[in-house]
C-alpha cells in the first residue's frame, strides 16, 4: 500500500474550496476540511456564519447552488449523488429543526428508510422481528418513551423528544458520517446528557462524526480532536479540543478581531 | 318553460315511453308526472345554480346516451363476468345491472336469516306498498331537486334493503353496480334503505363499468336510521374515467341512532357527490367521511348538508382528497344548527393536496347556527407536500418518491381506517397504495383492463 492509499482509506470527507450561494448570496466562500474515520469534529461559529448551510450541503439540501469546488466522501464525488444515496452511502444529518411528518408513523418511517438501505447493500428487508427488536435496544439508548415511536413522525415531539428522536434514528440507521446540526439547541441538560451519551455510544473506529453548535457546552460531553471555527463563511481558525474554551472565555469577537 | 333543449328531450322520452313507465307500481308512478313537470319547470342545474357554481354538469348531459326502459335481457351468468376480488370478504350479495336487479334465480328478494329483506326496489314496491310509501319521496323531496325530480320521474328498479326491528346481520350487504352496455347508457336506478328501530348492519357499495361506454348514472337513495339503529355505509366509486355518476343520497336519522357513511372515490369521470342527513331527534351520531383520489381530467364534487334539527347530536365530516394532473372538484359541506338543536356538536374539515400547478379545488365548508349553547367547527385545507418532510425522508435514504408516496398513502389513510369491514379495508388500503403509485387500481377481474 502506498501513502496515497493509505491516506485516502482513511479519508472519510474531503471538502476543497467550497463555495455556496443562496438566492445569489455567497454563503460559503471556499472550506477546506478533512475527516478522517474515527474522528469527532466540532464546528463552532457565530449565526450567519454558515455552519448549517455547510450542513445542509454535505446533506444535499438543494437550496444551496454550489458555485465552486468538490466534495469527497469515500472516495466518491458526494455532489453527484441524491440526498437519499448519500444516506444509504452512511451520511446522516441530525436536523437543528426536526421536520413533522403527519400521519407517518415512526415505525413505517423507520422501516422504509432501513429497507432501502438494505436494499442497497443488496440485502433482504428486514424481518419484523428483528425490526422490533431493534427498534425497541435503540429506543433504550436514548431514552425514548416507547410511545413515541407509533406516533407520526416528530408530530406533538417536545423539543427535547424530536432531538433524542434524531439520535435514535442515527442509531438505527449507524451511520458512517453523522453530521449533528445544533443537536443541543432547546436541550436541558439532562437531555444534552442522554443526547450525548447516545451520540458517544455510537461512536467507533470506523466512523466519524462532526458536531455543529454554537456552544461549547455540549462539548464538555462529546469530546471532539479537532475544533473549527467558522466564521463568515470560511474555516479561520482550527486546533484541538481546547479552541472551545478559549472560544467559550473569550467570545466570538475574539475571533473577528482575530482575523481582521 | 324548457331551460335547455335537452330538458324538453326529456319530457319527450318520457311522453314516449309512459307505458313502459307504468308497469310500476302505483306509487312510484303516482310520482312521475308531477316530477317530470317539476324537472321540466327546474332544468338541470347549470352553474348559475349556487350548489353547482363550479361543477358544470351540461356537457355530461350533452352525450348521446341511450335509455333501457326495460330490464335487459342477458344470456349470461353475471358471476361468470364479474366476481368480487376482495379476498376472504363474506357478504350478502346483491347485482344491480344498469341500475336493475339481477339474481342468478327468480327470486326478487331475498329474506336472510336475520330477518332481513333484501332485493328489487320494484319488487318492493309492490310487495310491501304501506312501508314503502312511508318514506318514497318522503326522505328525498323532488321540490326544489332537478336531478332527484329526474330520478323520480324516470325510475324503474334499483335496490332495497330492509332491516326488520332488533335485526343484527351478522355480514355486510354487498351491492354491486355493474354498468354494461353495447352503447352510451343513462342510467337512474333508486336505492331505499330502511333500518328500524336496534337494527345493526354494514352496507358496501362498489361501483364497476365493464364496458368502455359513456355511462351517465343519477341515482338516488333514500335512507331511513330508525331508532337505536345503527348503520354503516360504504361506498366505493370506482368506474371508468368516461362514466359519469351523480349520486344522490338522503339519510334521515331517528333518536340514538349512528350513521357512518363512508365515500372513497378513485375513478370516474365526473362524480357528485349529494349527501344531505336529516338528524331528526336528539342524541344522534353521524359520521361522514370521504377520500377522492383523481388525475387526468377528472372532476369530483361533493356537496354534503347535515340538518342538525334536533337537540344533543354529533356530527362529523372529514373529507380528503389528493389531486393531480389537471383533476378538479369541489367541497361544500353545509351544517345548519337549528334554534331548538342545542347542544349540538358538528365538526366539519376538508383537506386536500394538489400535486400540480393545474389541479383547482374549491373549498367551501360553512355553518349555519341559529341555537346558542353548540360546540361547531369547520376548516379546509389546500396545499402541497411539504418539500422539508420529503428532504427529511430523503436524508434518511427514502428516494423522493417513495417519500411522496409515503406522505400521501398517510394522508389516505384517516379515512381509510375509518372502514369497519376489514376484508374491505385491506383491498382499500392496496387499491389506494396502487392508485397513487399511478399503476391501475381498478378491479384485476374488470374485463376492460382500460386506461382511461
Amino acid at each position: 500500500m502506498t501513502i496515497k492509499q493509505f491516506q485516502t482509506k482513511n479519508t472519510m470527507l474531503k471538502i476543497t474550496n467550497l463555495h455556496a450561494s443562496i438566492e445569489g448570496k455567497e454563503i460559503l466562500k471556499g472550506i477546506n476540511l478533512e475527516i478522517k474515520a474515527g474522528e469527532v469534529h466540532a464546528i463552532m461559529g457565530p449565526n450567519g456564519s454558515g455552519k448549517s448551510t455547510l450542513a445542509s450541503v454535505i446533506a444535499g439540501r438543494e437550496y444551496a447552488n454550489i458555485t465552486e469546488g468538490k466534495i469527497q466522501y469515500i472516495g466518491k464525488d458526494l455532489l453527484d449523488m441524491l440526498p437519499e444515496e448519500r444516506a444509504r452511502e452512511g451520511i446522516f444529518l441530525g436536523f437543528q429543526y426536526p421536520i413533522e411528518i403527519p400521519g407517518v408513523s415512526m415505525v413505517n418511517f423507520m422501516k422504509s428508510a432501513i429497507n432501502e438501505k438494505r436494499k442497497h447493500n443488496g440485502q433482504e428487508p428486514i424481518k419484523a422481528a428483528a425490526f422490533l427488536k431493534m427498534m425497541r435496544e435503540k429506543k433504550a439508548f436514548v431514552e425514548l418513551d416507547s410511545q413515541l415511536a407509533n406516533r407520526s413522525v416528530n408530530e406533538g415531539f417536545s423539543g427535547g423528544e424530536k432531538k433524542r428522536n434524531e439520535i435514535f434514528q442515527m442509531a438505527m440507521l449507524e451511520p458512517k458520517l453523522s453530521i449533528l446540526d445544533e443537536t443541543d439547541s432547546g436541550l436541558d441538560i439532562d437531555a444534552l446528557r442522554i443526547v450525548a451519551n447516545g451520540v458517544n455510544k455510537l461512536k467507533s473506529p470506523e466512523n466519524a462524526t462532526v458536531v455543529i453548535t454554537h456552544y461549547q457546552r455540549l462539548l464538555d460531553y462529546i469530546v471532539p480532536d479537532v475544533v473549527h471555527v467558522l466564521y463568515d463563511g470560511k474555516i479561520v481558525k482550527t486546533s484541538g479540543k481546547e479552541l472551545a474554551l478559549e472560544l467559550e472565555e473569550k467570545g466570538y469577537d475574539w475571533i473577528k478581531n482575530h482575523i481582521n | 318553460m324548457n331551460k335547455y333543449p335537452i330538458v324538453s328531450d326529456f319530457a319527450n322520452i318520457f311522453q314516449n315511453n309512459i307505458e313502459k313507465l307504468d308497469k310500476s307500481s302505483e306509487i312510484i308512478s303516482r310520482h312521475r308526472k308531477s316530477a317530470i313537470d317539476k324537472f321540466s319547470d327546474l332544468g338541470l342545474p347549470s352553474r348559475k345554480n349556487e350548489k353547482y357554481k363550479h361543477t358544470n354538469l351540461l356537457p355530461i348531459f350533452d352525450d348521446k346516451h341511450n335509455f333501457y326502459f326495460e330490464k335487459q335481457k342477458i344470456d349470461f351468468q353475471l358471476d361468470d363476468i364479474f366476481s368480487c376480488d376482495i379476498p376472504d370478504i363474506d357478504t350478502d350479495t346483491i347485482i344491480l345491472l344498469n341500475g336493475w336487479y339481477y339474481s342468478a334465480n327468480d327470486e326478487k328478494l331475498t329474506t336472510l336469516p336475520s330477518g332481513a329483506i333484501i332485493g328489487s326496489f320494484d319488487e318492493a314496491s309492490k310487495k310491501f306498498p304501506e312501508l314503502f310509501e312511508k318514506h318514497y319521496s318522503k326522505i328525498a323531496s323532488y321540490e326544489n331537486d332537478s336531478l332527484v325530480a329526474l330520478n323520480t320521474a324516470f325510475v324503474q328498479d334499483g335496490l332495497f334493503l330492509y332491516f326488520p326491528k332488533n335485526a343484527v346481520l351478522e355480514k355486510p350487504i354487498q351491492i354491486i353496480n355493474i354498468l354494461l352496455s353495447e352503447e352510451a347508457l343513462f342510467v337512474q336506478h333508486r336505492n331505499m334503505i330502511i333500518a328500524e328501530e336496534n337494527s345493526h348492519a354494514k352496507v358496501v357499495v362498489c361501483d364497476h363499468s365493464l364496458s368502455p361506454h359513456k355511462f351517465l348514472t343519477n341515482s338516488v337513495t333514500e335512507g331511513f336510521v330508525g331508532k337505536n339503529a345503527f348503520l354503516d355505509y360504504f361506498k366505493i366509486q370506482n368506474e371508468h374515467n368516461e362514466a359519469s355518476q351523480i349520486s344522490s343520497v338522503f339519510f334521515q336519522q331517528e333518536k340514538s341512532s349512528t350513521l357512518n357513511f363512508n365515500t372513497i372515490s378513485l375513478h370516474g369521470g365526473l362524480i357528485r357527490n349529494n349527501i344531505n342527513v336529516l338528524l331528526n331527534d336528539e342524541y344522534c351520531e353521524n359520521n361522514l367521511y370521504g377520500l377522492y383520489l383523481t388525475d387526468k381530467t377528472q372532476h369530483i364534487s361533493n356537496y354534503t348538508v347535515i340538518d342538525h334539527a334536533k337537540p344533543n347530536c354529533v356530527s362529523n365530516q372529514v373529507f380528503k382528497g389528493v389531486l393531480d394532473d389537471f383533476a378538479n372538484g369541489t367541497f361544500t359541506g353545509k351544517v345548519v344548527v337549528r334554534k331548538e338543536a342545542q347542544k349540538t356538536k358538528a365538526f366539519q374539515s376538508n383537506k386536500n393536496i394538489l400535486l400540480t400547478d393545474i389541479t383547482k379545488i374549491h373549498s367551501q365548508p360553512h355553518l349555519e347556527i341559529y341555537a346558542d349553547d353548540v360546540k361547531c367547527s369547520h376548516g379546509a385545507t389546500v396545499g402541497q407536500l411539504d418539500e422539508n418532510a420529503i428532504f427529511y425522508c430523503q436524508s434518511r435514504g427514502i428516494p423522493k418518491h417513495e417519500a411522496r408516496l409515503l406522505m400521501m398513502f398517510a394522508f389516505a389513510n384517516e379515512i381509510v381506517k375509518k372502514i369497519t369491514v376489514e376484508p374491505l379495508r385491506e383491498r382499500i388500503d392496496d387499491l389506494v397504495n396502487k392508485r397513487l403509485r399511478g399503476e391501475l387500481s381498478r378491479c384485476n377481474n374488470c374485463a376492460l383492463n382500460c386506461h382511461s
